[in-house]
């Protein structure tokens, strides 16, 4: 192929603006070693969710500790262990330095997590194990009645700016949508000089069974309908923030890829289209990015940006603009 | 590893030592040593070296007569070997330590001294077990405190190098092996000196080897056996001397110096104490206290007693002493005295009569101390007094009022603690964490060079519900104090339920602070208390203090666990540290102790140390009493007399007053008896909701603590029903106009919660709630009086209850009820069932362990009897021995019943021959049958006792019970089936004898802490398991298959219980021996134990515990004996592995092996079902042929 796909994403030179977003295939070490070889730019790894990690830490601890030291002829129920931390974070870190190791293209660690305890100390081992860069996957549960908005918006600059200062690595932060004013949300993470935005977290949200009358957790993968929000900000930001724009959700096929470029990403990300159609499908999305490049005459950073919202415009009336366009062409179609 | 101050306890201390001077630990785990095993093996798996560089190995073994052998092979392998026990297990190496002595083989068993099992079995410290082995050849060192235990370690492993003669090092369980004290330890170098490479080389040069062979172990005759016996004499001489030579070479080198034998106090004494142990530093410093009021007392401190010291006995006793006293830990049953009295005894007796001293004094021989009974101060004065008298008695015991012999001395309480040391004492539970915040004050406080510190703590023997109670010690002098604290400066009620049971205040003096933990606030508090507590405060000028801990806990993530709290209280309070201080060190001390385990817990502990001060509230003290209530009584209004009178005493923690009048003389005690013990475990328990209820009995049966109860009754019974009394309507046919009621006793439930897990009910309207649910009740008054009138509602009539269903069991009258197993045991509903279906004629041989210690741990034990005075008869012999035990009774039955036969068929004449027959030939195998068949025993035992009492209607009286079938129960857990006792389960289910095994197979000795037995399944961790155990868990279910005759089964009750049920009834009904294999879910594995039956289940369903039963009668009828009973696996090891600790630990330490296990263990579970179903598909003959014959069923008491 002669277009020149090589990109700057997190400071990191890709060979491709596509990467490989936090996803399952990256569970071993051939799925990495599938994905690099399909020519992703990049390869995020799966979270390391760090809620997890202390919960099971604590956990494990006070099962350790619960019956200790009540009944004189057995002070304890289990071997004393010097540290419970192993297992997850463990495995996860000796999993990322061994990827890191067998593939030629960057190695992204992801950090899960919604406190801002323990995430300094892990990110700091995450670029010991070789981590081309952190991305931070702040994800906040629901349900929390009490914090208002300002802190949340508080805590999301506390942990990127603790993160950034603890290593030296580019950082990313992976986002919810869901702020009241998302663009003031992240021009101050930019603000801290965080090396990308991730846009957007999508929430795992759970379902419901009628006939056990239960709450089942799962994960579903995105559809092409994922991508708006985030092509919306995409082109909103691009041109607007220092911090490099990765666009993720909905994309299946290699025009949800173009889209999102030129809405003004610098890489664009994808799990589920991998998940579906396996690792090699990554080669099939970068290969139509390259004939639709060809077919344009433009390069990729001719391409690029090329839908953003200018910079001269108001990004709101060119969203309104948007809004009423959607409007008109739904009466439209339906008739409405 | 260099020298430093560390706290320690006397296990670590010796077991330091030993490690480092080792290259091998074959090891057996016993209370109250295994501590020094564990900790070895911990640091074997942490590749902690020895001083040579190399990682010792530390082997667990089947039991200590295992650990002997492997360690004699050891160590005639060449090995440096070492061993770690105590009571039974010293007991069970004696075989192997003559032949280890007789050989002359250096090696070191360091042994928490403890008691030995007689009229009962205790856990606690004496001398008992080394004195029973003083005659085996090896040498015994004492140690007295945490520090020579450490020190005096070296000095053995130097001196059995040296000498060749093996050495025995111990030091008293508990009040010496669990004492946290400061500990100055010695470097590797240090031991590099006593231990050098030509005293190892010549170690290994005696080994055996092919390259220069010789023979060793064999069998003598009586031309030169007693002469090789005499030929090991010189070593033995030798050993006084070079022990001597060792000490002052380590005095120079430690500045501490140690003797064979010390000598304290005045050089012209006139009275002397010769002590060894612990109880030594007792009479030194009491001594010395008396000697400044113008008393001439000295103490001879012995260290060394085999080989005796007589000639430095002999010198350190002055010449002046007209009365010595020597004590022993120890009781030998009638004996001229104990050991260390008959020697001392000898050797003045000796040197006298042959001229060497001058004056032989009065002696007297005194016991103290047996099962850590108190050695204090008051004690030893009370012995001084004896002593100054003209003629003190020969003999004596100190610390027990013996009214029956009177053999005790009076004593009084004497305080001679240094006045800068602060005295602390705390009450708490066993789940509040109080013991393990109050070790780390100890570590801060200690851990100052110029600060000593001591703790000691009290555990109840309840597993759920336990106090604790913890002594603590600070001051700047070192502290020798080897008994408990009984005034204190400072004393902590960490739950608010113990000051209403027993008086806290009863170690308060004038000015003491209390701090209570309490459920109201600093206004409310004082009208709480009760009126005794109240009385004391004011006369005491008690500064009290309170803090309302549970809600902080709780707000900071902590759930029940306040020590974190409480302890950042005592610091601000006691004032042993400025606050600031305090609070950095307490902080810092959360850090040391969780930073590596979890970060989380760290940041909970911090804010609840930030979260306590500003609850914390100095309590202002009226001027007078206003309360109205006492303390709770002990027992119920309704208990018996003995109850009363000896086990409330025990209860109340008033145990040590009881005379030697009020206590049996041969270890028998009244059955059912937790019943009247007043307690209030949860205030969080079961709550039956009648309106949604199917009335399946399900919760009942699953109920670990027997306190869920059933019964129907008529419609006209619930007259006089305290308004609203909860009742439905029955819902079985054939009983119209009948209620059902389901009651919970309220003050027992422990709020586990496996009912509510059991429920099969799910409430439309209220999807997460079920038929029965936990709900908080404070006050249970309601409840109480639900429980009275329920009690009035007459006992459901056995023989109207179908047996065969879950359904029936809940309307049998559990005669195993309220035991102190722990809450949401997995132990507990199966020995309960058995207690319900056969309850009224059973015998059950138990085996030590759990099942001991909650089916027969005092003050109160949950083995009861029905209406008729009938229940199951309970003994517990050893630990190895139980199915033996057990088969003894059965043998015992066999020839009552077949002498009750005899003689029935000699006074037949005079009976009615209906009567006889029926005796004699009725079959006995449905609950209906054996109601008939009890009966005519009845009818016939009345008979017998109007008829004229000759020899053969006196003996047919004295065995007609047998007539009814007796039902033999050997119940033990899985250290003992699979371990221990394994040889004689086998020998027994060989035995062909009407018996029935109940395995309780947790898969870890549970008693003891959780070590690894051979039921242990493959890649958990265990203690001794610590890199997953590599091995799978042993198949006894087929081993006992293999012999074709015996019933077994394999069952988990949370998976199913009907086919539980079904098993127990068809082993019981088998007339020859019978095995039931239980899943029993336990603390060891590391879950919540609410969801233990759900775990039951998967541990079925993913294949690692198939359902199975092998019922020889099927065969004899021509039928596969062998029945599947659960499905083929439909779940992963994995998806019931990850929800354990046990399973999990690995993945933390190894992932790799973690991952390799969990294949094994996938792929073993697949094998093992495809055998299963292929034998489920067999025909009968393919199976071993069944040797049993019509003479066995004849030998059986089956009629």
């Amino acid at each position: 192929m002669s277009v020149d796909l090589s990109t700057k994403y997190l400071g990191l030179d890709l060979r491709s603006p596509l990467v490989a977003s936090a996803g399952p295939i990256q569970q071993n070490l051939d799925g990495v070693r599938a994905l690099a070889d399909s020519g992703v730019g990049a390869i995020v790894m799966y979270s390391l969710f760090e809620e997890q990690v202390r919960h099971e830490e604590a956990r494990q601890a006070e099962l350790e500790l619960e019956y200790m030291d009540s009944f004189a002829e057995s002070l304890s129920f289990f071997p004393t262990v010097q540290s419970n931390e192993g297992g997850i974070t463990a495995e996860y870190l000796a999993h990322l330095e061994a990827s890191a190791k067998a593939v030629d293209v960057p190695v992204i660690a992801s950090l899960n997590g919604a406190t801002n305890g323990g995430w300094v100390q892990t990110a700091h081992r995450m670029q010991d194990a070789g981590a081309a860069a952190i991305e931070c996957n702040i994800y906040m549960v629901p349900g929390d009645v009490e914090m208002t908005g300002a802190e949340v918006e508080d805590r999301h600059v506390e942990i990127v700016t603790a993160v950034r200062d603890a290593v030296d690595i580019p950082v990313a932060v992976k986002l919810s949508p869901f702020f009241s004013a998302p663009g003031n949300m992240i021009a101050r993470l930019d603000a801290t000089g965080v090396d990308g935005l991730v846009l957007f977290n999508r929430f795992l949200q759970p379902d419901i069974d009628l006939e056990k009358l239960e709450v089942v957790p799962g994960v579903w993968l995105s559809s092409q309908s994922d991508q708006r929000v985030p092509l919306t900000w995409i082109a909103s930001l691009s041109g607007r923030v220092n911090a490099s724009l990765a666009a993720t959700s909905g994309v299946d096929t290699s025009d949800d890829v173009l889209k999102y470029l030129l809405a003004g990403a610098d890489v664009v990300m994808t799990t589920s289209s991998l998940v579906r159609y396996g690792a090699s499908y990554a080669g099939t999305l970068i290969d139509g990015v390259s004939q639709w490049l060809e077919r344009k005459a433009l390069t990729l950073e001719e391409a690029r940006g090329l839908l953003a919202v200018p910079a001269d415009a108001s990004s709101s009336e060119y969203e309104r603009n948007g809004y009423v366009a959607a409007l008109e062409k739904a009466k439209a179609t339906y008739g409405g | 590893m260099e020298r430093t101050r560390i706290i320690a306890d006397g296990n670590t201390a010796a077991a330091s030592v030993a490690y480092r001077c080792s290259e091998l630990c074959s090891i057996y785990p016993i209370t109250p040593s295994s501590p020094m095993a564990e900790t070895a093996d911990e640091w074997s798996a942490g590749k902690r070296v020895n001083i040579w560089g190399d990682i010792p190995s530390v082997i667990e073994m089947q039991s200590e007569g295992g650990a002997a052998g492997a360690l004699h092979g050891a160590l005639q392998g060449g090995a440096l070997t070492t061993t770690f026990t105590a009571s039974q297990g010293l007991l069970l190496m004696i075989p192997n330590m003559y032949k280890i002595a007789g050989e002359l083989t250096s090696t070191v068993f360091h042994v928490a001294a403890r008691s030995l099992a007689a009229q009962g079995l205790s856990i606690f410290g004496d001398h008992q077990d080394v004195m029973a082995c003083r005659q085996t050849g090896f040498a015994m060192l004492c140690s007295a405190t945490v520090q020579e235990c450490h020190d005096l370690a070296l000095i053995s492993h130097a001196a059995t190098l040296q000498s060749r003669v093996p050495f025995m090092h111990f030091f008293e369980g508990f009040r010496t092996s669990h004492e946290l004290n400061v500990l100055e330890t010695l470097s590797d170098d240090d031991i590099r000196q006593f231990i050098t490479d030509d005293l190892v080389h010549a170690h290994r040069e005696r080994a055996l080897s092919p390259a220069h062979p010789f023979i060793r172990g064999t069998a003598q005759n009586p031309d030169i056996h007693f002469q090789a016996r005499e030929a090991a004499n010189a070593y033995y001489e030798k050993v006084p001397g070079i022990l001597q030579t060792l000490f002052d070479r380590f005095a120079e080198l430690t500045g501490r110096g140690y003797h064979l034998v010390d000598y304290f106090g005045d050089p012209q004494a006139e009275q002397v104490i010769v002590c060894m142990g612990s109880g030594a530093k007792t009479v030194q410093h009491t001594i010395e206290h008396l000697n400044k009021q113008g008393h001439k007392l000295g103490l001879v401190l012995v260290r060394l007693f085999r080989p005796f010291p007589a000639a430095e006995i002999v010198k350190a006793i002055p010449e002046t002493a007209r009365t010595v006293a020597v004590l022993d830990r120890t009781k030998e049953p009638g004996s001229e005295g104990e050991p260390l009295f008959l020697d001392v005894m000898s050797a003045l007796s000796q040197a006298v009569s042959r001229g060497t001293r001058e004056h032989m004094p009065i002696i007297s021989g005194g016991r103290y101390g047996i099962s850590s009974k108190e050695f204090t101060a008051g004690m030893a004065a009370g012995i001084v007094t004896e002593l100054e008298l003209d003629q003190p008695r020969p003999h004596f015991t100190i610390g027990i009022d013996d009214d029956v012999t009177h053999l005790s001395l009076p004593w009084q309480d004497l305080d001679i603690e240094d006045p800068k040391t602060l005295r602390a004492v705390f009450f708490g539970m066993g789940s509040d964490g109080t013991v393990g915040a109050n070790k780390n004050t100890i570590k801060i406080l200690g851990s100052d060079p110029g600060t000593y510190a001591q703790g000691y703590f009290e555990y109840d023997s309840r597993k759920s519900g336990s106090r604790t109670t913890s002594h603590l010690r600070f001051g700047p002098n070192p502290i020798e104090s080897p008994y408990l604290v009984n005034q204190a400066e400072f004393i902590g009620v960490h739950n608010f339920n113990i000051l209403e049971s027993i008086d806290v205040l009863t170690m308060a003096h004038e000015g003491t602070t209390v701090l209570i933990n309490a459920p109201y606030g600093p206004d409310e508090l004082w009208d709480h208390l009760p009126d005794s507590m109240q009385r004391q405060i004011i006369d005491k000028k008690i500064n009290l203090w309170t803090i309302d801990a549970l809600p902080v806990a709780r707000k900071v993530g902590l759930r029940n666990r306040t020590n974190t709290i409480l302890q950042t209280c005592f610091f601000a309070i006691s004032g042993v540290l400025p606050r600031d201080e305090a609070i950095a060190r307490i902080k810092d001390s959360i850090q040391k102790t969780y930073g590596k385990k979890s970060q989380k817990i760290v940041e909970m502990n911090h804010a609840a140390v930030d979260a306590s001060l500003e609850h914390l509230h100095q309590v202002s003290v009226p001027d007078r009493v206003t309360s109205t209530h006492g303390l709770i009584p002990p027992v119920t209004d309704d208990a018996p007399e003995f109850v009363r009178d000896v086990t409330a005493r025990m209860i109340e923690g008033l145990g040590n007053t009881l005379p030697v009048s009020a206590v049996p003389d041969d270890g028998t005690y009244p059955a059912g008896t937790t019943k009247y013990e007043q307690r209030t475990l949860s205030d969080l328990i079961a709550e039956w909701d009648p309106s949604e209820c199917i009335q399946c009995g399900n919760c009942a049966f699953v109920c670990p603590h027997g306190v869920i109860r059933a019964k129907y009754y008529p419609q006209s019974a619930l007259e006089g029903a305290p308004a609203g009394f909860p009742t439905a309507t029955l819902n079985a046919a054939g009983l119209p106009e009948s209620n059902y009621t389901l009651q919970v006793v309220p003050d027992q439930c422990t709020g586990c919660g496996l009912c509510v897990e059991a429920c099969p009910v799910r409430p439309t309207a209220h999807p997460d709630r079920r038929a029965i649910n936990l709900e908080e009740h404070l006050d249970k008054t309601a409840q109480r009086e639900n429980l009275s009138f329920f009690e009035t509602l007459p006992v459901n009539d056995r023989s109207r209850v179908d047996f065969a269903s879950v359904r029936g069991t809940q309307f049998l009258q559990p005669l195993f009820e309220f035991s102190g197993a722990c809450a949401g045991c997995g132990e507990t509903p199966y020995v309960k069932l058995v207690s319900q279906l056969f309850g009224d004629r059973a015998e059950v041989a138990n085996a030590t362990g759990c099942s001991s210690i909650y089916g027969g741990n005092l003050p109160t034990t949950p083995w009861g009897k029905n209406a008729d005075g009938r229940g199951p008869a309970w003994s517990n012999s050893l630990f190895e021995d139980n199915a033996e035990f057990g088969l003894g009774m059965r043998l015992a039955a066999d020839v009552q019943t077949n002498l009750a036969k005899v003689r029935l068929g000699q006074l037949a004449d005079r009976l009615d021959p209906e009567l006889v027959d029926g005796l004699l030939n009725a079959p006995q195998l449905t609950e209906h049958d054996l109601v008939s068949q009890q009966e005519r025993v009845h009818t016939l035992q009345s008979i017998l006792s109007d008829m004229e009492q000759t020899p053969a209607v006196r003996d047919l009286i004295s065995v007609a019970d047998h007539l009814l079938r007796r039902s033999v129960w050997i119940i033990g857990g899985d250290g003992w089936a699979y371990d221990i006792g394994s040889g004689g389960v086998d020998h027994v289910l060989a035995s062909g004898r009407d018996v029935n095994i109940l395995v309780l197979d947790t898969e870890v000795y549970s008693n003891t802490g959780g070590q690894a037995s051979k039921s242990t399944p493959m890649g958990a961790v265990a203690k001794f398991a610590t890199s997953g155990k590599p091995t799978g868990k042993k198949d006894m279910a087929m081993q006992a298959i293999a012999y074709g005759s015996v019933y077994v089964a394999r069952v988990a009750l949370g998976a199913d219980p009907q086919q539980t049920l079904r098993a127990f009834r068809e082993a019981e009904a088998y007339p020859g021996p019978s095995l039931i294999i239980a899943y029993s879910h336990c603390i060891a594995h590391g879950y919540d134990l609410k969801n233990g039956l759900d775990q039951q289940y998967k541990a079925v369903h993913c294949g690692h515990w198939p359902l199975m039963r092998y019922n020889p009668v099927l065969a004899d009828e021509g039928h596969n004996p062998f029945l599947l009973d659960s499905p083929r696996p439909d779940i992963t090891w994995r998806e019931y592995a990850k929800l354990e600790l046990r399973y999990r630990m690995l993945s933390k330490s190894n992932p790799e092996a973690a991952e390799r296990f969990l294949d094994l263990d996938q792929r073993s579970v697949e094998r093992r079902w495809t055998e299963y179903e292929e034998m489920a598909t067999r025909t009968a003959d393919r199976f071993t042929f069944d040797a049993r014959t019509s003479e066995f069923a004849a030998g059986s008491s089956r009629a």
